[in-house]
């Protein structure tokens, strides 16, 4: 609230353009034990995201007999934050994990696996506003690289409003200080938004707008989880037609 | 709420898909019709303020207790506000006791981010002495018979019980706060109202009872201020929404939030 940064009318207090993403880097299979893994960075939100399964269901008694059980647990690192957070999940770990869970579900085919558990581990390693989007992300391509079949990519990112103005991608500074925040998941060849939320105060119209904004970058974050992929995997059955 | 273990038989949820899919309802209502309200204030004496809600079946009894303590470091001259829920074992056969699950996570996660969103309070006014002591305000949620739209019915036992809060007056002296016996009102600002809704096969239904949120494919809450801006929105359930669907949600929320507004008005005349 204090440290209220300087900005231009048009440019945003990073520079960036009011439907700038911020640089994204993701890279798949960077953890030996996972069955599938990817690491993104997306700004300065650093987070690993590790995928196991198909596999046993422990429990025995939750596992659903007509078809895989998802199970995801988004977790922050103590430093991942300023001050020091404790490593117990708190209540909104909990509601991300659920929110993430609901914003992967519709785009794996779960009936292929009957009984048995995929279990997506996300760790903030460090946290710059949009950490839900670029877990969700991340997890995406790690469930890729799991082999698990999909009917789509699931690409996040959130819009929200900050001195009257909307804006695409949050930062940790325009999360907290900015008037509204809409993260949404979308799943792009199928067209359905499969995570929205919101918090702070819009008018149904900056609403919509701020919806297909965010839609907006989630096209952009597609392409690059399909980068991050092909890079590890080669062409593309397409590419490999032409 | 999502999936509460299968409750449903199978003939029953092919039913209510059918019955939606025709425009209708189980119980009778119109797709965007809610079911009937009963806003009861003052129902403990214990708790600063007190609500309790009947929707239909659904019942929910929210308590406010006013303490006083330290801030939260990122907000040290703002009071704190803070929701919890609670389903307990009696409300429904698929509740157990124990720590809160996801579920009771959420709710009382969404209807705090409806009020806080909202500005319900002034929180600065809540500050005694800033930086180190300020009015601590809980808002619990006490599930106590399950049938559908939780949130809806605990946001307006939140606000109902909010209203009618007072808070202990203390004089500030130094640094140290000494009580003084009298109580005053919380001052609520605004009436943020709840809408929702799940989708069932290509119907977008308001107010779910129990069944159906258990048939449905997802399920959407939009809160709105008087002025018609919105305050939060949570989506669940694992399933996707079009833009279409987004759309026409808001559009519904809007009309039934406005609709209750009336209503609730209406009701605390009475």
């Amino acid at each position: 609230m204090s440290k209220r940064k300087k900005k231009t009318k048009e440019k945003r207090f990073d520079g960036r353009e009011p439907n700038e993403i911020r640089p994204i880097k993701i890279e798949s299979g960077v953890l030996p034990n996972a069955d599938g893994s990817a690491y993104i960075e997306m700004g300065k939100n650093k987070v690993v995201v590790g995928v196991f399964g198909p596999r046993e269901m422990h429990p025995k008694r939750l596992s659903k007999p007509n078809m895989a059980t998802l199970r995801c647990r988004y977790h922050m690192a103590p430093f991942s934050v300023d001050p020091r957070r404790s490593p117990a999940p708190s209540r909104r770990d909990n509601e991300i994990s659920m929110v993430m869970r609901y914003a992967l579900e519709p785009a794996v085919f779960l009936e292929r696996y009957p009984r048995s558990a995929i279990d997506v581990y996300a760790e903030v390693l460090e946290a710059d506003g949009g950490t839900r989007t670029a877990s969700i992300n991340a997890a995406t391509v790690a469930l890729v690289d799991a082999g698990i079949p999909m009917r789509d990519l699931v690409s996040s990112c959130a819009a929200g409003k900050i001195d009257d103005m909307l804006v695409l991608d949050l930062g940790d500074y325009e999360d907290k200080e900015g008037q509204a925040d809409v993260p949404v998941a979308y799943m792009p060849k199928l067209g359905k938004v499969t995570l929205l939320q919101m918090d702070g105060v819009l008018s149904p119209d900056e609403f919509e707008k701020c919806v297909s904004l965010a839609i907006d970058g989630c096209n952009r974050i597609y392409e690059i989880q399909r980068e991050a992929l092909k890079k590890k995997y080669g062409l593309t059955e397409e590419e490999v037609k032409e | 709420m999502a999936s509460r273990g299968g409750i449903v038989s199978r003939l029953k949820r092919k039913k209510i898909q059918e019955v939606v899919a025709e425009g209708k309802r189980m119980d009778g209502r119109g797709l965007e019709d809610y079911r009937e309200f009963v806003v009861k204030t003052g129902v403990m004496e214990k708790s600063e303020g007190s609500a309790e809600v009947k929707l239909g079946k659904t019942w929910v009894v929210a308590g406010v207790k006013v303490g006083v303590g330290t801030p939260f470091e990122d907000t040290p001259e703002m009071g704190v506000l803070m929701c919890n829920a609670e389903f307990t074992p009696v409300a429904h056969p698929t509740f157990e006791p124990g720590p809160p699950d996801e579920e009771s996570i959420e709710l009382a996660r969404v209807v705090d981010r409806g009020l806080r969103s909202a500005e319900i309070l002034d929180f600065k006014k809540l500050a005694l002495v800033p930086g180190k002591l300020v009015y601590l305000v809980h808002v619990d949620l006490y599930v106590l018979n399950y049938d559908g739209n939780l949130i809806d019915a605990s946001a307006l036992a939140a606000i109902a019980a909010l209203k009618t809060a007072v808070k202990p007056v203390h004089k500030v002296k130094e640094g140290e706060i000494e009580a003084t016996g009298k109580k005053e009102s919380l001052e609520v600002l605004k009436e943020p109202v709840a809408v929702t809704m799940v989708k069932i096969g290509d119907s977008l239904i308001v107010d779910p009872s129990a069944d159906e949120e258990e048939v449905m494919d997802l399920r959407l809450t939009i809160t709105l201020e008087k002025d018609g801006s919105i305050c939060t929105i949570q989506k669940s359930g694992s399933e996707g929404l079009t833009m279409e669907d987004i759309q026409k949600a808001v559009k519904i929320a809007s009309e039934k939030a406005a609709e209750n507004r009336k209503l609730i008005a209406g009701k605390a005349d009475a």
